[in-house]
């Protein structure tokens, strides 16, 4: 496991991070969920964590996020030790957690910066989740694509500068979910904001990381780097052979 | 369209059939006019009270009193409810108290209310308060207790401040079940408004039918007794309409007429 991490050589290239998480634990009364992580993420990078359901992976979400403190260790964002929710971090989730109440428009302006030109903002986002033309739908009667595309666009509208994705397509049908993660990367490739994205699906880390992290009882117990060219074809003998790497660490551990 | 006609008729079929057999029954002599008479008669009765301007009173009167302790009683259950729903130590504090209360029958307090209040306007005030207190307090409490905490998690994740996050998610969320609680509400306001202006009153339509009673004009009677339908009935169809246009977000609500 060490020998794993130690084959990574620290890259000079990589700019100041983001967010430095730094020797974290996290207690749920006597059960340790995650057990001193390490974790940088610098602008404009997307981290992938694999893991089995249970082995943390979520509950180090919310930590970034702001939405749990750590019982040990310390997070920072931009150099400053995170405390209460985390302003720079947009948290999405499986269930797109839209309001009902609120239009596709009235979910998303509620996410951007309280400007005046909010709602044109909004639309902006929306546009770019290709949605402009359902701003004024109730979400209850948008395919669960479609709600995840709009929770997408409330992240961007919030204009923050770390995506944290908790299985967003977890709920998505085989098809659609190639479409969102098309759809992910593309617009992460143009506004160039961090990504830290947490999935089981292999696959969907390979294609999607730059850095593939597999987390296990708490702990990450591999990483690797990806620079292969964008967009990746799944069918790659490169990505097959990493995929089959990683999962059957994912598997076997 | 055509089954969208049908389907306005359907509802009245039964009341208009009903109707019908018992103008017939009293028309053939079977009913007498001492024991129940036909609906003509009530209608005549209806329009006799209009014109000498004392049905358009007695209406007032009760429309105002009802209108007042479900003001009162609404507000005060809404504010409670928000408070016990948003604060858990209000709740620990408060609500095993009002929930004992509200086992008691609010209409078995009449004779203490009236060595309270007298038989006057405060009583039937009171009366109406506390009944429509507790329907409107618990939806409010469970409506915020039922609001999906993710809506919550989410709210807080995109840096709402607290008025914000009651304004945004919590109050829209607990708005269907406050409604439900209104429309119990509604329902006891009428009751409570029946007995508290049969016991003495110099107003109202209680007071109209009991004295109509005095001098055995049972068309009267029976005319009060419709207007308490109509008035029941009429309260309903506002709050539907309140749902319809409140919670048209809601799918459950758009197809419900």
């Amino acid at each position: 496991m060490v020998q794993a991490i130690l084959n990574q050589p620290i890259q000079e290239t990589r700019k100041t991070p983001l967010v430095q998480v730094s020797r974290v634990s996290k207690q749920f009364g006597k059960k340790r969920v995650l057990h001193e992580i390490d974790l940088e993420v610098a602008e404009h990078e997307l981290v992938v964590v694999v893991g089995r359901s249970g082995c943390g992976k979520s509950t180090m979400l919310r930590l970034l996020a702001g939405l749990e403190t750590a019982t040990e260790g310390q997070i920072f964002v931009d150099g400053l030790g995170l405390r209460g929710a985390n302003a720079v971090a947009r948290l999405m989730f499986q269930n797109s957690a839209l309001l009902p109440w609120k239009t596709v428009l009235g979910n998303v302006v509620l996410a951007a910066p309280r400007t005046s030109d909010a709602p044109a903002v909004a639309m902006e986002a929306l546009s770019q989740v290709g949605l402009a033309d359902r701003a004024k739908d109730w979400p209850a009667i948008l395919s669960g694509g479609q709600q995840q595309r709009v929770a997408l666009a409330r992240a961007l509208a919030s204009q923050a500068g770390l995506l944290l994705l908790d299985e967003p397509l977890g709920a998505l049908d085989a098809l659609t979910r190639l479409e969102m993660q098309a759809l992910i990367e593309k617009i992460w490739i143009k506004r160039r904001f961090s990504i830290v994205l947490v999935t089981h699906d292999v696959e969907e880390a390979v294609t999607l990381g730059d850095r593939v992290l597999v987390m296990d009882r708490g702990q990450f117990v591999l990483e690797k780097e990806i620079l292969m060219a964008r967009p990746r074809t799944r069918t790659s003998p490169e990505l097959v052979e990493l995929k089959e790497e990683i999962l059957s660490r994912v598997m076997g551990s | 369209m055509k089954s969208a006609a049908i389907n306005q008729i359907l509802p009245w079929l039964l009341p208009l059939g009903l109707l019908a057999v018992w103008q017939s029954l009293s028309s053939a002599g079977i009913l007498t006019g001492r024991i129940l008479p036909s609906p003509v008669a009530v209608v005549l009765a209806g329009v006799h009270l209009t014109q000498t301007g004392e049905l358009p009173l007695h209406l007032f009167e009760s429309f105002r009193r009802a209108a007042t302790g479900l003001l009162i009683g609404g507000s005060i259950g809404f504010l409670l409810g928000l408070l016990n729903g948003l604060s858990v130590l209000a709740d620990r504090v408060l609500d095993s108290s009002v929930q004992m209360v509200r086992n008691i029958p609010h209409l078995a307090m009449i004779p203490l209310v009236i060595l309270w209040f007298g038989i006057g306007e405060e009583a039937k005030l009171f009366l109406i308060t506390i009944g429509v207190f507790f329907p409107i307090y618990i939806n409010t409490v469970h409506g915020i207790r039922s609001i999906d905490p993710r809506l919550i998690e989410m709210g807080r994740s995109y840096g709402l401040s607290r008025l914000g996050l009651f304004l945004n998610v919590i109050l829209p969320g607990a708005l269907p079940s406050i409604l439900v609680g209104l429309r119990y509400a509604l329902g006891i306001m009428w009751l409570t408004l029946i007995v508290a202006e049969t016991i003495a009153c110099d107003n109202g339509i209680g007071y109209m039918t009991m004295n109509a009673r005095d001098f055995l004009q049972t068309d009267v009677v029976l005319l009060g007794i419709c207007l308490y339908a109509l008035l029941g009935k009429a309260a309903d169809m506002v709050t539907r309409l309140l749902e319809r246009r409140l919670l048209s977000w809601n799918p459950a609500y758009n197809s419900i007429t």
